[in-house]
């Protein structure tokens, strides 16, 4: 006498893996996001005041992620140096705001002349801590960017694409560039923390008894414009369809009369322009420090991916959600603050494993 | 991606230096003349000194070439793009830590484990000089293999970027675990006072030279096992598997189960690594464990020195440890100790040297890739032991025939 | 007649490795010509070569008497010669419009009038521009990259096995648009795995063997002729 009925048994393996199916389904796809939705609204209810932090921390992530997605759907490798990219924009623009970098042990002047000594310049706008020196800062460390990005790209992306090399080349040697600019940021600038503006910054009170640092409001509109741009490039330009044409299939857009080429370097322009807004937004949010470039990869990288390779306004959602995440798990009580950025790499795991093509990718 | 290298053009490997054959030798002798004579000179030709330093430098090249190798069973035999090694490393060195030390004894310094005290229990003369040791190495690779199989799990079926983002992300979590978890291995302050193997048998000056044969004695052993596994049964499906994964697995290999072995075993090449360098260095805290320092300069020794091949391996843990022990003797030659010909770094730059260093770190790096990808020492074919034991013929003087992967002895 | 695309001896081939030792054919203007024969043969290599996206190691490509061997895509697509490929031969993420749009991407004037003989020639399309291209079934998708490549007027179509893996039924439907393609003045070459059905359209057809011509003739003739009959038609 049987003691197991095989046939019973076989059927029920079988409900439970059609179970297991449907649950994976409905995890990788809309029940991810009413779980997001759902937990972003207790957040938002329960954790305000970690839930705002969490949206400045986010517009952060965001600002990031858009110029790492577009490089990453176009020209399809992981760029890691896009942290100390950042970075090193963020620098860019503290020099050119006041022409000081690091001489024999301290700080020395070598510039002549900087922004901030433009009448009015480091004069607060309206209720932020900057000035208009600032803005033309970031502006000049954007173009500066966007040079650099090209440069690298003649010197080591372009031979390396020539050559059909494997995405983890390109991996490696956009580590090695990572590197090399946040050697270079400590060479010039050393170690110790910087800011663009000393002292305490002016507040705003927000509705719900929130109180914010007011340049997080522009923080904030300033991921959500860059966002806003990049998404009007990319769907409703000429340019930004042959991008997308682009990332798509190249071998197609080449047999279309598309120039390549011309994608490519227009990408690292959008890329630097963003990484120039990125970084600035990044050094007036926390500080400026050398180190904060690669800490920011593991962040960028799951907002990217969250969010889906080559979708801006993924981007945009995607850094929101890892900023939020990250600031309420860590007032849960069972996570010390040391953890905050470990947050983000649960999340990409998470997505890698539920849905890898994103919240707004398409599956492949 | 395949698109775009199509369209590009993609022509083969680029750039062939003039004189290629004598890089390899050249760059040997660069390295090794000038690690010698820096400090030779810098000290006053005082051979002692000069015998001591060479020793810690050795010592640590054996140790930086044991990871090379486990990094090179992931990543030139296996194809798992780990970017996480400071994990193995943290774990490795920890656990030997904990295993081989006194049980914690006042309250700032906390730890688990602590069995060093235990693990004497051989009737043997001076068994605790060795025995508890051994445990510390055996603890480290089966922590970091066990670690490398967990994590094999979710990651390895990953794109290589993907997998590369992953663990990066879990090497950054575990050193967050170290230091926020305070009980475990102490915290931020780490664990000092790590005994030392053999540590009796010698004076406290000569020791160095113990641990330099330690180091080398198990660098020694990693090598050779690597060199035979590699040629085993096992070892050629795990070649083929790097080759082409399609083919492999239309043969009937379960890919996911080799690819994992794989990393395993790296991963306890690296877990011993990182037990030997707790051992040399007697002492381990977060601040050792950077992604620059645990993860970076073994891709960058790999690189330079040949992935794919074991002895590339162990040149590249020379080249770059050379490079970087160079830099740190430059730091020394100010204008009131200047060097060999009045050479003498400004202020500017000797307080800086290290940046410059990691500076010319990353830059090799691409140049590297750009000039020279396969590394000082190309990839070596690789028969079957069988067959270079019974094939006529210096192995390598013909092409080896297309062989199909046999099945491994499980 | 004038030759409107003309290939002689053309040497070509992926990297190291040479696929094609010198073949020659010619498309006149208004016709259609097919390039037959077994897998591995080079067809799909000739028209890579022929369209500038693989180095031409020796021999020459000629449109309209201009010599444009090794000429990029780019360039090639502004003389008038367009080229569908095989697979993925339209960009998935955008939409059908968007497709038509990138077609047309170095066409300064007139993009509205052709996108609306366009959506004339192939009506399906102008049902749901807006959907995205990755959503359309297989037939459809190769109406679209049929219709991508036409948007520049072409004079020289290159089509690259446009029946592969589609559905009977949509195969007829393809070689229907072909012809109704040709009627309008466009000279269409073709390769094709389908033998039979791609000689029965054609004015003339090549069959290419090894990366070499073996035969050559109008479409009715090779139909008729044994040996093709039994190497590639079954019969």
């Amino acid at each position: 006498m049987a003691i197991i009925d095989e046939a019973a048994y076989g059927r029920f393996r079988e409900r439970l893996r059609d179970y297991q199916q449907l649950v994976g389904q409905f995890f990788g796809g809309p029940g991810l996001f009413i779980v997001f939705l759902g937990v972003g609204l207790w957040a938002l209810i329960s954790r305000t005041d970690a839930f705002v932090i969490g949206v400045v921390a986010g517009s952060v992530f965001a600002l990031g992620a858009i110029g790492l997605t577009l490089i990453y759907g176009v020209l399809k490798f992981a760029h890691f140096a896009h942290g100390d990219s950042m970075m090193l924009a963020a620098y860019l623009a503290f020099f050119a705001l006041t022409g000081v970098m690091v001489g024999e042990r301290t700080d020395t002047q070598v510039l002549p002349w900087s922004l901030s000594d433009l009448p009015g310049a480091t004069e607060p706008i309206l209720n932020f801590s900057f000035g208009y020196g600032l803005l033309i800062a970031m502006a000049i460390a954007a173009a500066v960017m966007v040079a650099v990005f090209i440069l690298l790209d003649r010197l080591i992306y372009r031979p390396l694409r020539r050559r059909g090399s494997s995405i983890v080349t390109f991996a490696i040697a956009s580590l090695g560039v990572a590197i090399a600019m946040r050697s270079l940021i400590l060479i010039l600038w050393a170690s110790f923390p910087r800011f663009y503006v000393a002292g305490i910054r002016p507040t705003t009170d927000l509705p719900f008894g929130v109180r914010i640092v007011t340049d997080q409001i522009f923080i904030f509109a300033a991921s959500l414009v860059l966002a806003a741009l990049v998404y009007l490039l990319l769907f409703r330009t000429r340019l930004g369809k042959a991008m997308r044409a682009t990332a798509d299939n190249p071998e197609l857009a080449l047999a279309s009369g598309i120039s390549t080429d011309r994608v490519i370097i227009w990408t690292w322009v959008v890329g630097g322009v963003s990484v120039g807004i990125a970084g600035v937004m990044l050094a007036l949010q926390a500080q400026l420090k050398p180190e904060l470039g690669f800490i920011l990869l593991l962040p960028l990288f799951a907002a990217t991916i969250l969010g889906g390779i080559g979708s801006p306004q993924g981007a945009f959602v995607g850094g929101m959600i890892v900023g939020i995440t990250e600031e309420v798990a860590v007032t849960l009580g069972f996570l010390s603050p040391g953890y905050k950025f470990s947050v983000a790499f649960v999340i990409l795991i998470l997505i890698l494993l539920l849905r890898p093509q994103g919240l707004f990718g398409a599956k492949t | 991606m395949t698109k775009l290298r199509a369209v590009l053009g993609a022509d083969g490997l680029g750039g062939r230096l003039k004189g290629e054959r004598l890089l390899t030798p050249l760059t040997f002798l660069v390295i090794t003349a000038t690690v010698i004579l820096m400090p030779a000179e810098r000290s006053g030709w005082d051979v002692n000194g000069v015998i001591n330093f060479l020793a810690f430098f050795a010592t640590f090249v054996a140790i930086y070439g044991i990871f090379a190798l486990g990094l090179n069973v992931q990543w030139g035999y296996t194809g798992v793009f780990n970017f996480g090694i400071m994990a193995f490393f943290l774990v490795g060195a920890n656990t030997a830590a904990i295993i081989t030390k006194p049980p914690a004894s006042s309250e700032y310094v906390q730890y688990v484990g602590g069995f060093g005290d235990k693990l004497a229990f051989l009737p043997i003369l001076g068994s605790d000089q060795w025995l508890p040791f051994l445990f510390g190495i055996a603890g480290a690779a089966v922590f970091a293999g066990v670690l490398a199989f967990l994590l094999s799990i979710p990651t390895l079926r990953l794109r290589e970027d993907y997998l590369a983002i992953a663990t990066i992300g879990i090497a950054e979590l575990l050193r967050r675990i170290t230091i926020e978890e305070p009980g475990l291995v102490n915290g931020t302050r780490g664990l000092t006072g790590i005994p030392r193997p053999l540590g009796d048998l010698v004076s406290t000056s000569d020791y160095k030279f113990v641990m330099l044969g330690i180091a080398v004695v198990t660098l020694v052993l990693v090598y050779v096992a690597v060199e035979r596994g590699i040629r085993s049964p096992w070892g050629r499906v795990l070649r083929a598997l790097r080759e082409d994964e399609l083919a492999t697995a239309a043969s009937g290999k379960n890919v996911f189960a080799f690819k994992s072995q794989g990393f395993v075993v790296g991963a306890m090449i690296m877990g011993i690594g990182g037990a030997i360098y707790a051992y040399a260095n007697g002492a381990v805290s977060p601040d050792t464990f950077t992604h620059f320092f645990g993860t970076f300069i073994f891709w960058a020794m790999l690189m330079v020195g040949g992935s794919g091949n074991n002895k590339g391996a162990v040149m590249g843990a020379y080249v770059v440890w050379g490079f970087w022990t160079i830099t740190l003797q430059l730091q020394g030659y100010t204008s009131e100790h200047p060097g060999p010909l009045g050479l003498s770094l400004p202020v500017v730059l000797q307080s800086r040297i290290f940046f410059i260093r990691d500076f010319l770190l990353g830059a090799l790096i691409v140049v590297v890739l750009l000039l020279r990808p396969q590394g000082l020492l190309p990839e070596e074919r690789r028969v079957s032991i069988w067959v270079e034991r019974h094939a006529k013929g210096p192995p390598g003087a013909r092409p080896p025939p297309a062989e199909q992967a046999e099945s491994p002895p499980d | 007649m004038t030759a409107v695309l003309e290939a002689s001896e053309l040497v070509s081939g992926y990297g190291e490795v040479e696929i094609l030792h010198g073949v020659s054919l010619r498309l006149d203007i208004g016709e259609i010509v097919a390039i037959i024969g077994p897998n591995g043969a080079g067809k799909s290599t000739l028209m890579k070569a022929i369209f500038g996206l693989l180095k031409v190691k020796s021999g020459t490509v000629r449109l309209e008497s201009e010599d444009i061997t090794g000429m990029s895509p780019e360039r090639i697509v502004r003389k008038g010669m367009c080229y569908v490929p095989q697979s993925e031969n339209v960009f998935p993420s955008l939409s059908i419009r968007e497709n038509l749009e990138m077609g047309a991407f170095t066409r300064r004037d007139g993009f509205r009038h052709r996108l609306d003989e366009i959506y004339a020639l192939f009506p399906d399309l102008a049902q749901r521009p807006q959907l995205r291209a990755g959503k359309l079934s297989g037939g459809q998708r190769q109406m679209l990259a049929l219709a991508r490549a036409l948007m520049l007027d072409p004079k020289v179509l290159l089509l690259d096995e446009p029946t592969a893996s589609l559905a009977p039924k949509m195969v007829d439907d393809i070689f229907a648009t072909i012809r109704n393609i040709n009627q309008t003045g466009v000279a269409i070459l073709i390769v094709e795995q389908n033998a039979k059905e791609a000689l029965s359209i054609c004015h003339r057809a090549y069959v290419l063997a090894g990366g070499n011509n073996r035969l050559e003739g109008t479409g009715p003739e090779l139909l008729a002729s044994e040996e093709v009959g039994k190497l590639y038609l079954g019969t």
